[in-house]
């Protein structure tokens, strides 16, 4: 066999193919809040449509977003691959199965929490992606003034970054501890790097719902 | 003590297997885990019954023989030690203590508790040794190993390969067995001839055997009756990585 399908067919290969894209996917998320921070601009959401329009029309940017969403996928088929390899390996259970004690939380819920994230991005691409590239609508900003002033997406929102939180939290410093960076002189560097990932970050999301919700924005299109 | 356990009693490799309640009477806290089933088996041969089977050699916690699900956790409650070295004084009277045999696929049930583990045998086969020099002998100190080295290669090699990580593991994995061994070797001047091919043989045996990924819970680190760190995973993946190129 090739040398390099035997490596990510192999347990540790495919862990490692799961880190890299995860962390890739990581990053991504530090683009996407820098660009969602424009909404807060008090504009009528000028600066995040010029923003919105630019990302949409450049070339590089449109190679990197089927790069990204082949990312998505590659990291969701090989996360189900591993999934059925792992539970196949225990070919009957234990009556009586004490995880709890011995593992975070987190780490045990890294598969539902996979799931309903997955929920959320489709809802999520549903509501302001498909109709950024393929129904030609140009003002997303009030899109999303829009929707962020019904209580319901609010808080379907605030809890789908909870959950991506939570899945970052075991997800980010596995990432480093499979690619084999989590040694005793890295483990408080990586520790400290999870901490901008799984609350950093997903704090930064959630402010802008809340924001939206609170102080309101300026929804031109849609309000009337 | 009186104590209710619940164990896991299975006659050979094909037969479906069960729980069977039995009461423990007069056990005493100073007894070790062992010792209890001991007296409870004794019962049972009184009665013509088969006594109930496990693993077991030193008793002292260094062999890697003995080794059961306790009450849900690998070698029961507590942190660093054996199935032998688990005291009934961890228990109090009146409870009910449900056994059963390390469940993988790896780890075909034998008989009762004792499991067949010799896929871990094959994986050590498959690299975990050195090339020895047959020569005379070498004099002291010709080989330097610095002290926070050989520490660390110490730490790794303390592992008994009881199976308590793939036991514990919800994935079945055996990454904290193979890290230890390959990070032993990996660590030491003596293991660098086969750096290489140690890893990528034990690693491609250990898949072979079924065992499953790691998933980074480390349940593992909590249940090694010799506390072994999930850094020896960190340097198992690394050595693995790293040889691919």
């Amino acid at each position: 066999m090739n040398p390099f399908f035997r490596f990510i067919n192999s347990s540790v290969g495919k862990k490692v193919l799961m880190s890299l894209t995860g962390i890739f996917l990581a990053i991504f998320l530090i683009e996407h809040l820098a660009g969602n921070l424009l909404l807060l601009k008090n504009d009528n959401g000028e600066a995040f449509n010029g923003f919105a329009k630019f990302m949409g029309g450049n070339p590089v940017v449109r190679v990197l977003e089927v790069g990204l969403l082949s990312l998505v996928l590659l990291h969701i088929f090989n996360g189900a691959r591993l999934w059925l390899g792992n539970r196949s390996a225990r070919d009957k259970g234990y009556g009586v199965y004490r995880l709890n004690e011995n593992t975070t939380l987190q780490s045990r819920m890294m598969k539902i929490s996979a799931a309903l994230v997955f929920v959320f991005l489709t809802v999520h691409m549903k509501k302001f992606w498909v109709p950024a590239r393929f129904q030609g609508e140009h003002d997303i900003a009030s899109l999303v003034y829009y929707t962020f002033q019904q209580p319901f997406y609010v808080i379907f929102y605030l809890t789908a970054f909870f959950i991506l939180g939570y899945h970052l939290r075991h997800g980010f410093q596995s990432a480093f501890q499979t690619m084999g960076f989590r040694t005793k002189k890295y483990q408080s560097l990586i520790e400290f790097a999870a901490v901008l990932f799984w609350l950093v970050l997903p704090i930064g999301f959630a402010v802008i719902p809340l924001y939206i919700y609170f102080f309101g924005g300026s929804p031109v299109a849609f309000a009337q | 003590m009186k104590l209710t356990l619940k164990v896991w009693r299975q006659n050979n490799k094909n037969d479906e297997g069960r729980f069977v309640d039995y009461l423990a009477k007069d056990v005493s806290p100073d007894m070790s885990f062992l010792e209890m089933l001991d007296v409870v088996n004794i019962d049972l041969v009184k009665k013509g019954e088969t006594p109930i089977v496990f693993d077991h050699d030193c008793r002292e916690g260094i062999c890697g023989s003995c080794g059961m699900m306790i009450n849900g956790r690998a070698h029961g409650p507590g942190r660093g030690i054996a199935t032998c070295q688990l005291h009934m004084r961890s228990f109090s009277d009146g409870d009910e203590i449900t056994i059963e045999p390390w469940r993988a696929k790896a780890f075909p049930v034998l008989k009762d508790l004792m499991v067949d583990r010799t896929s871990l045998e094959r994986i050590m086969r498959a690299g975990g040794y050195t090339s020895a020099k047959t020569g005379g002998i070498p004099d002291g100190n010709t080989i330097l190993i610095p002290k926070p080295v050989a520490d660390e290669a110490f730490d790794a090699a303390a592992c008994i390969g009881c199976g308590a990580c793939v036991a514990a593991c919800p994935n079945s994995s055996a990454m904290l067995f193979v890290g230890a061994k390959v990070s032993q070797l990996a660590l030491l001047p003596q293991g660098q001839a086969e750096r290489e091919t140690r890893v990528t043989r034990m690693v491609a045996q250990m898949d072979e055997e079924k065992f499953g990924s790691c998933s980074n819970t480390y349940a593992c680190e909590a249940e090694c009756p010799k506390g072994i760190s999930v850094t020896h995973i960190a340097r198992l993946n690394r050595e693995f990585v790293s040889a691919q190129f």
